[in-house]
């Protein structure tokens, strides 16, 4: 008899873990559920005394035992796709038991806490500043500056609220660490908590996550004692993308509707019911235990430039090792996707990449040497936003994702500020136009005298891509906030890479 | 609405009554135990937290979580988000919605965090990846 570890992410279950680890059961060994290592496609992975077999069915429990199993990779923690990494968010990732105190604690849990506790707060601010963390949700916000200010304003009541409505295609990061990893969330929020002087906390969860809401309520029952007098709550989401703007959020957690609010006041001075409150994703507060435990050098000598640390990339779509890679900044997108990715899944050539989910760029191969880096995005009208990444192969419709970006955008928009409410609409339509070659005629209004600025003849194909340009632009620089805001991206770069997706010939100048 | 069903929401109110902003975890157990939210239910609400109607109502119909009326049939959500539609999900819907038709409604989601191995979907709580034809099929048999 044996013991086998098997993950019990959402990931592996959804690809048949608790059936592997019921065959496992039912044949008399000992099942042990741990988090995931983040290699998906070798999902479920199961493994005995440090060797893998993956992706393994409930029929390979015998030739897995007696080690005859063609499904065997070797050991695990040697596999290329983790020896070349550098995970310090995700360095429990497989190794423990998600909701076992004693692994959490036995693996360096609570140290960061106990540094914190012993240098002050306003020293852990210093620390967190020092370490040139940014926001991992997307915008890249220096997290210390933002800390800073919350413990500088003056309130009864001040809140830590962790932003997990991850609701970006392509990203899983979040939802791993919460399930894997849930004590290290809880430590990060309990360190910003005593940084800033705040008491309560709350976890903003999406519904699409229940398991990742029972591990979480399970762990922050567990510690309760070891955080306290910070509180802690976990609150799902109710299906509304937009949430994952922090004011919007701000407002679902207050029970309103997920609407943007606009800018200034900022959150850190007005937030959650009009109190300080600091709005850092999950991957931001997780990385605060290692930045205080190890020193804030230790965090910021990975990196580059301005983007310091590591950044938990996510390898998602047609790509053939698909999963969670965790490197410091600088990698090129080549290297992710080609060299650890292994290319597509399908075996067809890559077309293009989405970087940074829905509202991030679509880049072409051409632009593969580009390192992954918050500044070196921005350049080429891209971002790195949450880190996930979804690859294409030849046969995708550029077009068609382009017009889905704007459909995807009509449907999540809160309705609150025009242009993305109304242009995300328009822009579906004239997507539509454009790729069934039926420009729109003059209408009513455009007949009328006083109309004097307005086209005399039916517009051509050139001026509905010139009214597309027109409308990104607008819905680029008018919107309240990044949804309507980022979505011209992919749309802007699609139709710049592969313009003969929508029947232009010429290369579209981007909405500047 | 009968007296038990409002006895029930008074139940679920007073067990969220001391937590700040209470609309949505009281909504979310409505929705879970009823499977929708009635117009009854909402100006329940509306008065148990010293609200206007219309404030309920603009929150159920704000969030796609919320139903106005019960589903008929079982929901079996799929999704057609970049990283799915990178793998082929759309491929799928047309002989899905044909399989499903009149017995389960297929409701489009838009990602549930397991991108790399999709087509995925979500039944209840439960999760399913590397879906192909026969297997979304399968699944769609299994509840109807």
């Amino acid at each position: 008899m044996v013991t086998v570890r098997i993950s019990d992410d959402a990931l592996a279950i959804a690809c048949g873990a608790d059936q592997v680890a019921a065959a496992f059961t039912l044949a008399g060994h000992t099942v042990e559920r741990v988090s995931s290592w983040g290699m998906q496609w070798l999902e479920p992975l199961v493994e005995i005394d440090g060797m893998g077999y993956g992706p393994a069915t409930a029929d390979d429990v015998a030739a897995i035992v007696d080690g005859s199993s063609p499904l065997a990779i070797g050991r695990i923690a040697d596999h290329p796709f983790l020896v070349k990494q550098q995970r310090l968010t995700f360095a429990r990732a497989g190794k423990t038991r998600p909701t076992s105190l004693e692994d959490y604690a036995a693996t360096g849990g609570w140290q960061g806490l106990a540094r914190a506790k012993e240098i002050g707060e306003a020293a852990t601010v210093e620390e967190v500043i020092a370490s040139g963390l940014r926001g991992r949700g997307g915008a890249g916000f220096p997290t210390g500056i933002k800390w800073r200010t919350v413990a500088a304003a003056q309130a009864d009541q001040k809140y830590i609220v962790c932003n997990a409505d991850e609701g970006d295609s392509a990203t899983f990061a979040d939802r791993m660490l919460m399930e894997g990893d849930p004590y290290c969330l809880i430590e990060g929020m309990a360190i910003a908590g005593f940084a800033v002087g705040a008491t309560k906390g709350y976890i903003y969860v999406r519904s699409e996550y229940p398991h990742a809401i029972a591990k979480l309520e399970a762990a922050i029952k567990a510690s309760r004692q070891l955080v306290a007098p910070f509180v802690l709550e976990v609150r799902a989401g109710a299906g509304a993308y937009v949430c994952g703007e922090e004011t919007s959020l701000l407002n679902s957690l207050e029970g309103k509707r997920g609407e943007v609010r606009a800018k200034p006041p900022i959150p850190a001075l007005v937030g959650l019911f009009g109190r300080p409150t600091i709005v850092n994703n999950v991957l931001s507060l997780a990385a605060v235990p290692y930045i205080l435990s190890h020193g804030a050098k230790a965090y910021a000598d990975y990196g580059m430039g301005r983007s310091r640390g590591t950044m938990p990339i996510q390898l998602a779509g047609n790509i053939r090792h698909g999963g969670l890679y965790e490197t410091a900044f600088g990698i090129t997108l080549g290297e992710l996707v080609n060299e650890i990715g292994g290319g597509t899944q399908s075996g067809l050539p890559v077309k293009g990449v989405q970087v940074g989910g829905p509202l991030g760029a679509y880049l072409h191969p051409d632009q593969f040497d580009i390192p992954f880096d918050y500044e070196a995005y921005a350049a080429v009208d891209a971002l790195i936003g949450h880190g996930g990444i979804t690859v294409f192969d030849e046969t995708a419709d550029m077009a068609g994702m382009a017009r889905f970006a704007m459909e995807f955008c009509a449907v999540e928009s809160c309705g609150k500020c025009t242009p993305c409410r109304i242009g995300s609409t328009r822009g579906r339509e004239l997507i539509d136009r454009i790729l069934a070659r039926a420009p729109r005629n003059r209408d009513v209004v455009e007949t009328l005298p006083q109309m004097q600025n307005a086209k005399t003849t039916p517009r051509a194909l050139e001026d509905e891509i010139a009214l597309l340009e027109d409308l990104c632009e607008t819905m680029k620089f008018g919107s309240l906030c990044a949804l309507g805001g980022f979505t011209p991206y992919p749309v802007m770069s699609a139709l710049k890479h592969w313009p003969e997706d929508f029947g232009a010939t010429r290369v579209a100048e981007a909405a500047e | 609405m009968v007296d038990d069903a409002l006895g029930e929401l008074d139940e679920i109110i007073a067990r969220h009554a001391n937590r700040e902003g209470p609309l949505l975890p009281i909504l979310h157990d409505v929705q879970a135990e009823h499977g929708f939210i009635s117009e009854e239910a909402k100006r329940h609400i509306a008065k148990a937290l010293n609200l206007t109607r219309a404030d309920v109502h603009g929150v159920v119909s704000f969030y796609h979580d919320f139903k106005a009326e019960k589903a008929d049939r079982p929901v079996l959500k799929l999704c057609r988000a970049e990283a799915c539609k990178a793998r082929g999900v759309e491929a799928l819907v047309a002989n899905a919605e044909a399989i499903a038709a009149g017995r389960v409604t297929i409701e489009t989601v838009y990602c549930l965090g397991l991108c790399s191995q999709g087509p995925n979907a979500m039944v209840g709580a439960s999760v399913h990846a590397r879906l192909d034809g026969p297997r979304l099929s399968a699944l769609i048999e299994g509840l109807a």
